[in-house]
Order: structure tokens, then C-alpha cells, then sequence
């Protein structure tokens, strides 16, 4: 944590001067690292041109508006999505040699949870980087599966037709799937839109333990109201970078007011921002 | 079951098992995948494909009627964005407008073409031949171990056996890749496979099992095979890799018993002459997805969205 704080203050000057890094800068152990990332659906750039880094140790979010490219920053860097241009650095090597070290949780929509398939089947899915598309799926495998599951709070739910669950159930098996990979770096696409209060404490409990052991989270969030909460890194989104650092530097009513314009009414935003001059 | 069955109807049950069992393996990737549609088009579009690539070779083989077929599904692609765009019609109708379309032409240059030699006519390309399919040298079950009878068994039979095992091999070798990826392609992408090669590989898959079974059983079969048998499995199981076994089995039963009924149903009923063989395995096919939708375990499960599983 000590060597993580002055690089990362020195990252957010950086912003604020608005001079473009390059992968020089690009620091050889921070767990993502965004160059020059663009992202085009028609001839509107989604995301244009963002330069991000995600710290070792730390609960990471990216928040904006509907429509300000979160998720697309996310599936972009994933290789998802293509992207224009931009390059991608997970623990500083390119992404395509990293896969190993990552985990990855869509939003619980972008799927079709009437797919044949049990819970167990769907954890089990997270071992694929383990077995290979050929390979044997071990009984020693089968139970760390069994033990992801239970790390969410699903152990009793193995043999359940994945549709026959709650939203937040099927929120919890892609989390166990994300830990049956065994990554350093965690990516979450909205982890808690539709899901109970308690399925909400439960993942955060986990993505909590999991950065306790030293793994990096980086979440795609919404509610601006348990940002202060939940992560301690935000990297703030409307197309492009406005802000990122700690959650006490970056959640200012100026950066706030820049990400989500008229948005956001005064009273709300003086509830959420730091004070102006704390951080 | 003497001599007789052998000579008459084993051939035509196997090429219709073997025709049928390869259109409902991908047909399953297809139905997850919300593209059951596209085997429907396939099994259009490669009819003009098959007909022009007789027409330039002259010969009724597999090469060139892969490489027709592929040709038209290019042809079709490229009409059908060029329609979206100049038309600015929705892309389902511009399909809607192309599949038809080509499978018309199709239709109309074979009838206007001489094809008179082989077994390739309007008839054929919709119904099969699977009738005449038979396999006259055979003296009864023991010519199956006579390298001379084994030499005259049709064509058709051998080409739709290689590729019914080369569809269940790539089945079995790329499970997790198709399983995966037609869960969750995001997902798959980002444990580095390559969703969108799944994908094109499971058309091109589907293609070529159409094109095999084309020849002998005609397009009823195809359509009706890549849909019918596994949707009826879906209804049956939770499970894909049992959702697959189903399917196999449901496609069986349906040519066997759509054959039977085709040559005997008409004379239980009094009834003089047999009836299609492709139309009747079709139809049994549409009958156990009938029975499926009203018995099967887990029918309430299909059609259920996201929405509603609370």
C-alpha cells in the first residue's frame, strides 16, 4: 500500500495538467492500465481516448451517467468489445498474455438464464483457463467449484436449473464463477443492479476478502450513494476521463457536477461529495 | 426383416437417421443461440447454390455443391445488406426477402435446366430420394460382410456418414467453446476464446450437414431436423449434455418411424400407394415436438424470460 499512494497521486496531477500519458507511464505492476482507449459504436465515440489505472490492493470503481461508457470501458478493455485503438496492460504485460490473471462478471442481463444448465455447470465454466478445452475436469477441480460456491453463499444450490434462481441467486453464481478462476484482477459489470439487500452484502463481503488477499477489484457501479462505502479508488467517466484517484480526492462536487452534468440536482451532490478542500 | 429389409429399407432408414441426427446437433447451438432461423435459411439459400454448381460441373458430388452452397450463402449475405441498406427495411424482412427468393430461382433453374440424368429436379431437391436409395446387391444381413455388396452401397450413404461423424467429432472436441460461448460469448471472449469463430464455424457446420443431407433427403428434412428435435429436447432436460442425447434420439425416431409410416401407414389404412418418406419423418418430427410441448418435464421452463424467473 505505501508504494501505491504517491503513484498514484502522481497519476492524478497528471490529469489535471491534461497531458496525454504514454505507455511509459504505464507502471509495471498496477493490475490495469487503459492507454489511449476509443471505443466507437457508429461514428459517435462511446469512449474516447481514456487513459486509466487501476491500483494493486485496492477496490476499484468506475462510475457516469447512463450511456457515459462505463461498461463499455470494461468490455473494450476485456477485448469484448473491439476497440478503436488504445492498448490494454493487466500486471504490465499486454492483455492477450495476461488472461490467466483475470476474472470477469458480465452484467447479469446480457445473458439467457433459460440456458440448460446448473449451477454447478455455470461455476464450473470459470476452470476453463484450468482444464483447456480438452482436458480432464478433476474431482480436486469439482471441489474447489463446490467451494466457490460456497464462498457466496450458494452451496445448497449446485443441482438448480440456473432460471429457477432469484436474480440475486444468479448474481452470486457468476461471482463464484469469477472466483472459481482463481484471478489476481477481478472485473464486475454492475454487480449489484437488481439484486437483494442481503445478496448486496454478500458480494461486497467477498470482493472485501478477496482485496484483504492482495487481489485487485475494479467495479462498473451506479449508485453513487455507497461509492464512499464500498471502494476506495474511482475513476470518474462521460465518454472521457474526467477524474481518477482516491474515492477522498476524485468525489468532489466539480468532478461530480463534470460527470453527470445537470444530472445530478445541488442538494444530492452535496450529500455525496467530499467537502470541498478535504481531499 | 429378411433380405427384403435389407435390400429395401435399411439404406433409407440409415441415410435418414444419419441426415437426421447431423442437422439436429448444431440444430441445438442454433436454438440456444436464438438462430434457429438460420438453419431455415441455409436450407434455402443453399438450393440455388447446389443447382449452378451442377449446372458448371455437371456432376452431382460434394465438392462442388459445398463450394456452390457456400457461394450462395455470400450471394445471400451481400443481397440481403444491400437490400437493408437501399431498401432501409428492417433486417429481418430483407432475410425474409432473400432466402425465398434464392430458393425460388433455385427452383426455377432446375426445372429449366437438364437435369434429366441424375437425381436432382424440383421433386428431389424438396422431398429427397431417400426411397430410391436402396441398396439392390445386398442378398440379406450378411452382405454387410461382403466387401462386394459393401461396394455398392449408395453414394449418398457414405457421404452423409462421413459427414455425420465429422459433425459429432467437432461436437465433442469444441463442447466447452460452444458451450461456453453460447451461454455467455462476453464471458468466452474474455477467457480468450474465440467467441465469434464458434460461432461462424457452427454456421458453416450446420451449412455443410444441410448440404449432405440436401442431396438425400431434400429440404423438408433439413428445416424440420435442425428445429423440431431439438426443440422437443429442450423441453425434456435441464441439462445441455442430456438436451443433446435427446435430440439424437428424437431424430432417430422420427426417421425411423417417419419412413415405416411412409411406406406401410398408407396400407394399414387401406391405402394404395406410400407417401413421402421425407414429408412423413418431418411431420413424426413435428408430432414428438408436439407431444414434448404438452408432456415433457420441463416444458414450463421454455419461453420463460430473464423477467419472469424470479
Amino acid at each position: 500500500m505505501e508504494t501505491q499512494a504517491p503513484r498514484s497521486r502522481r497519476l492524478t496531477i497528471a490529469a489535471e495538467d491534461g497531458r496525454v500519458s504514454g505507455p511509459e507511464d504505464v507502471p509495471s505492476d498496477a493490475p490495469l492500465a487503459l492507454r489511449g482507449l476509443t471505443v466507437s459504436y457508429s461514428e459517435k465515440p462511446a469512449v474516447f481516448s481514456v487513459d486509466a489505472t487501476f491500483p494493486a490492493n485496492s477496490m476499484s470503481t468506475i462510475i457516469g451517467p447512463n450511456g457515459a461508457g462505463k461498461s463499455t470501458l470494461l468490455k473494450a478493455a476485456l477485448g469484448v468489445i473491439p476497440r478503436l485503438s488504445g492498448e490494454v496492460f493487466v500486471f504490465g504485460s499486454p492483455i492477450e498474455n495476461a488472461r490467466n490473471r483475470i476474472a470477469y462478471v458480465p452484467q447479469r442481463a446480457s445473458v439467457d438464464w433459460d440456458f440448460p444448465a446448473t449451477v454447478m455447470d455455470v461455476v464450473q465454466m470459470g476452470l476453463y483457463r484450468k482444464v483447456g478445452l480438452l482436458g480432464r475436469l478433476s474431482g480436486q477441480l469439482t471441489t474447489r467449484a463446490q467451494d466457490c460456491l460456497d464462498r457466496v453463499g450458494m452451496a445448497d444450490f449446485s443441482h438448480r436449473q440456473i432460471g429457477q434462481l432469484s436474480g440475486g441467486q444468479q448474481q452470486r453464481v457468476f461471482l463464484a464463477r469469477a472466483l472459481a478462476q482463481d484471478a489476481d484482477l477481478y472485473l464486475l459489470d454492475e454487480p449489484f443492479a437488481g439484486v437483494d439487500a442481503a445478496t448486496e452484502r454478500a458480494i461486497i463481503d467477498v470482493l472485501k476478502l478477496l482485496k484483504s488477499g492482495g487481489k485487485a477489484v475494479v467495479a462498473v457501479h451506479h449508485d453513487l450513494s455507497t461509492v464512499r462505502e464500498y471502494f476506495d479508488h474511482v475513476f470518474m467517466i462521460n465518454v472521457r476521463r474526467i477524474a481518477e484517484g482516491t474515492v477522498n480526492t476524485c468525489l468532489t462536487t466539480k468532478n461530480l457536477q463534470a460527470t453527470y452534468g445537470g444530472r445530478l440536482a445541488a442538494a444530492h451532490l452535496a450529500q455525496l461529495a467530499v467537502v470541498e478542500g478535504a481531499g | 426383416m429378411g433380405a427384403e429389409f435389407v435390400q429395401f429399407s435399411l439404406t433409407p432408414i440409415l441415410i435418414g437417421v444419419l441426415s437426421a441426427i447431423a442437422c439436429a446437433l448444431p440444430g441445438n447451438f442454433l436454438i440456444l443461440r436464438r438462430q434457429a432461423l438460420i438453419g431455415d435459411a441455409i436450407s434455402h439459400v443453399v438450393l440455388p447454390g447446389i443447382v449452378v454448381a451442377f449446372l458448371v460441373s455437371g456432376v452431382v458430388a460434394a465438392i462442388p455443391m459445398l463450394l456452390g452452397a457456400a457461394g450462395a450463402a455470400i450471394v445471400a449475405v451481400v443481397l440481403i445488406e444491400t437490400i437493408k441498406r437501399l431498401g432501409k427495411i428492417e433486417p429481418g424482412a430483407s432475410m425474409g426477402v432473400v432466402f425465398t427468393t434464392m430458393f425460388a430461382a433455385g427452383v426455377v433453374i432446375l426445372e429449366k435446366s437438364d437435369t434429366s440424368r441424375v437425381h436432382l429436379d424440383v421433386e428431389h431437391a424438396l422431398m429427397g430420394n431417400l426411397e430410391t436409395l436402396i441398396w439392390l446387391r445386398a442378398e440379406g444381413w450378411h452382405s454387410l460382410f461382403d466387401p462386394a455388396a459393401l461396394a455398392s452401397l449408395p453414394d449418398e450413404l457414405i457421404r452423409i456418414a462421413v459427414v455425420c461423424v465429422i459433425v459429432v467429432v467437432l461436437t465433442l472436441v469444441f463442447w466447452r467453446w460452444l458451450k461456453i460461448a453460447t451461454f455467455d460469448e462476453g464471458f468466452a471472449q474474455a477467457l480468450g476464446i474465440p467467441s465469434a469463430g464458434v460461432g461462424f464455424g457452427l454456421v458453416v457446420t450446420a451449412a455443410v450437414a444441410a448440404v449432405a443431407a440436401f442431396e438425400a433427403v431434400g429440404s423438408i428434412i433439413v428445416i424440420a431436423m435442425f428445429i423440431c428435435p431439438p426443440a422437443a429436447a429442450r423441453l425434456m432436460t435441464n441439462r445441455l449434455e442430456l438436451q443433446i442425447w435427446w435430440s439424437a434420439a428424437f431424430a432417430t425416431i422420427s426417421a425411423v418411424l417417419g419412413y415405416v409410416f411412409a411406406g406401410y401407414g398408407p396400407l394399414w389404412f387401406g391405402g394404395q400407394n406410400a407417401v413421402s418418406a421425407a414429408g412423413m419423418i418431418a411431420a413424426v418430427s413435428g408430432g414428438i415436438l408436439g407431444l414434448a410441448c404438452l408432456y415433457g418435464p420441463h416444458r414450463s421452463r421454455v419461453g420463460v424470460g430473464r423477467e419472469e424467473a424470479t
